[in-house]
């Protein structure tokens, strides 16, 4: 206090308040933008949520023509493509990581890295344009007859791979989601094995462990907060990814036991038909699935950015 | 060979695999990008407009469109995303507010864009009336934000408190140390953020939908519907006429290679002012 009001002559212009109050402005902003979303989705989903209230979640009757809504069949899509998607890129992130940190020298895993960097520069409608025209159709006439013939006869998980072999829906969704979490899984846990002094290495080869026993003894529980952080946060990018899942899901709102069978997602859902809706109560029922959504990764990434920063 | 060894050697050629399957997906991903891409590449992209089915045409309008929509983003985020950046980086790194709103940059940074989308609808196109460039700008801003900020903030960490301290020490205030020294320390950073930010919202598709919309003239007035790449790419690319999917490859292959041009730039551009820097210092 005293010593900004010392350092100005009489008439002089505040600069440093002017500068810190702009800056601080700007950093409110960002807090307006977040209060913004929420209250917007609040008050455009008003209308579904005191119609429906809270067995909105429940119900999985999507009924645009009787007016009749419930999200239920859209959250399944989400959490069951995302789920299929970290499945399948965390042990693929994690290997890759491994690969790149441990057992290949620099002149290698340097460029191998920045490829598998550009893979998460490429935009998510390209991931379902591919997805959609190279993927599917080699999904539909490799993997899914395959799968007919060799795993509908397995317990448990024999009902997921009987379907139609179409090529779409929520596996080949879950599939395409874990190409573009893969490398922000493998770049966290890179990082996270980087940051290892190399003489906790040195120590443990040392003593005669193998390259298995070092990384899954020792390396890997010393970055165990980092990993599950990675592999929460590749969770939460994969519930809120809308356009790569918009291509291949199939637009379907039902439920199904088949992995095979055309669903929907709570994002591929509203990308397809908030600007067809005109009645107020699908819209409002819409943006209520928003705030779902909204709320489903706010959760996830909260837990995420709270586990990558206690190491 | 003991069981050790076998589990090792399993283990290695796990992660050979990991490492072979992404790039494998990404030359996949890469050669149908350009082999389908390529095929429509002529000079009609860039002078005709986007075309009614079975129209020959190209996607001019949808091209500048998307220029201007990324260029007003990126305008309005920086100033915003460096102060706010600036106010992180100058504040007590414990105190309370600073954590919170660091917290919350990260929220926003990974709520999904549809929702972006959604809230800029409410606010800007049911509140004007009509989907407009302006939604669309202020959408792909939003989204720019968070990655300016907290790049800002990183880079402003690292400029070295000597400095600061030497500045002060000239008896020159806050605000001219900040502006006159560290942005200029930490500007090639700051740049690299910005850079970073315009690769993410080239890109998005999501936030455009109800925002900018998509339309099939040209136009640069920011009130009316605008043209924009990604939605006219989704248009063109699930529809089922054969020309309009040609239209969308070759889109997507531009779209990627002016993402993957301003990346190679972001990594770029911070050594290259870096050596101009030491050469007119010699």
């Amino acid at each position: 206090m005293h010593a900004t009001s010392l350092s100005l002559r009489p008439g002089a212009i505040n600069g440093d308040g002017i500068f810190q109050r702009l800056s601080f402005t700007s950093a409110v902003v960002i807090l307006l933008m977040l209060i913004g979303i929420i209250l917007s989705l609040i008050d455009g989903g008003w209308e579904a949520m005191v119609k429906f209230g809270p067995g909105f979640i429940v119900s999985d009757t999507w009924n645009p023509v009787g007016g009749e809504f419930g999200a239920a069949a859209a959250i399944y899509g989400t959490l069951v493509s995302s789920l299929i998607a970290i499945v399948i890129a965390i042990p693929v992130g994690l290997g890759t990581a491994i690969f790149l940190a441990e057992l290949t020298p620099g002149w290698l895993s340097r460029p191998i890295g920045v490829a598998i960097e550009l893979l998460a520069a490429v935009p998510s409608i390209i991931y379902g344009m591919w997805g959609l025209f190279v993927f599917a159709p080699w999904f539909s006439q490799g993997f899914q007859p395959w799968a007919l013939d060799h795993l509908v006869a397995l317990p448990l998980i024999g009902p997921w791979f009987d379907g139609p072999p179409i090529g779409i829906g929520l596996l080949t969704s879950g599939i395409i989601l874990s190409f573009m979490i893969l490398p922000i899984i493998t770049a966290l846990t890179r990082d996270a094995l980087k940051t290892i002094p190399s003489v906790v290495r040195e120590a443990a080869y040392g003593i005669g462990a193998t390259p298995y026993e070092v990384i899954t003894r020792v390396l890997l529980p010393t970055i165990k907060n980092a990993a599950v952080g990675a592999g929460i946060l590749g969770l939460g990018r994969a519930l809120g990814e809308t356009m790569a899942v918009a291509f291949v899901i199939g637009g379907a709102n039902r439920i199904e036991t088949s992995l095979f069978m055309p669903a929907s997602s709570i994002s591929s859902t509203i990308a397809q038909q908030f600007n067809e809706a005109t009645n107020p109560l699908h819209i409002s029922s819409l943006i209520y699935l928003g705030l779902v959504l909204f709320i489903l990764t706010f959760v996830v990434m909260g837990t995420a950015r709270l586990l990558l920063k206690k190491r | 060979m003991t069981l050790r060894k076998v589990k090792n050697r399993a283990f290695i050629g796990f992660c050979v695999l990991s490492a072979l399957f992404g790039l494998m997906v990404l030359s996949s991903v890469l050669y149908s990008l350009i082999g389908k891409g390529l095929a429509g590449m002529q000079l009609d992209l860039f002078t005709e407009l986007t075309p009614g089915p079975g129209s020959p045409g190209g996607l001019k309008n949808a091209i500048i469109g998307s220029l201007i929509l990324t260029a007003l983003g990126i305008i309005i985020a920086t100033p915003l995303g460096v102060l706010a950046g600036t106010w992180l980086s100058e504040s007590n790194r414990s105190s309370k507010a600073a954590e919170t709103l660091r917290f919350l940059n990260g929220m926003l940074m990974s709520a999904p864009s549809i929702l972006i989308g959604l809230f800029v609808y409410k606010l800007v196109v049911v509140t004007t009336g009509t989907f407009s460039g302006w939604a669309g700008a202020t959408a792909l801003a939003i989204l720019a934000l968070p990655v300016i900020v907290s790049t800002t903030e990183e880079m402003l960490r690292l400029v070295p408190t000597t400095l600061k301290e030497a500045g002060s020490g000239l008896g020159a205030p806050r605000w001219r140390v900040i502006t006159r020294l560290c942005y200029r320390a930490a500007g090639s950073g700051i740049i690299t953020g910005i850079l970073l930010a315009m690769a993410r919202i080239t890109g998005e598709t999501a936030p455009l939908l109800f925002t900018a919309l998509n339309s099939n003239y040209m136009t640069t007035d920011l009130s009316q519907p605008m043209a924009n790449l990604p939605v006219t790419i989704y248009q063109y690319a699930m529809s089922p006429y054969e020309d309009w999917n040609q239209l969308a490859w070759s889109g997507a292959l531009l779209i990627t290679t002016f993402i993957l041009m301003i990346n190679i730039l972001a990594t770029v551009l911070p050594r290259w002012l870096k050596a101009r820097k030491a050469v007119k210092k010699s």
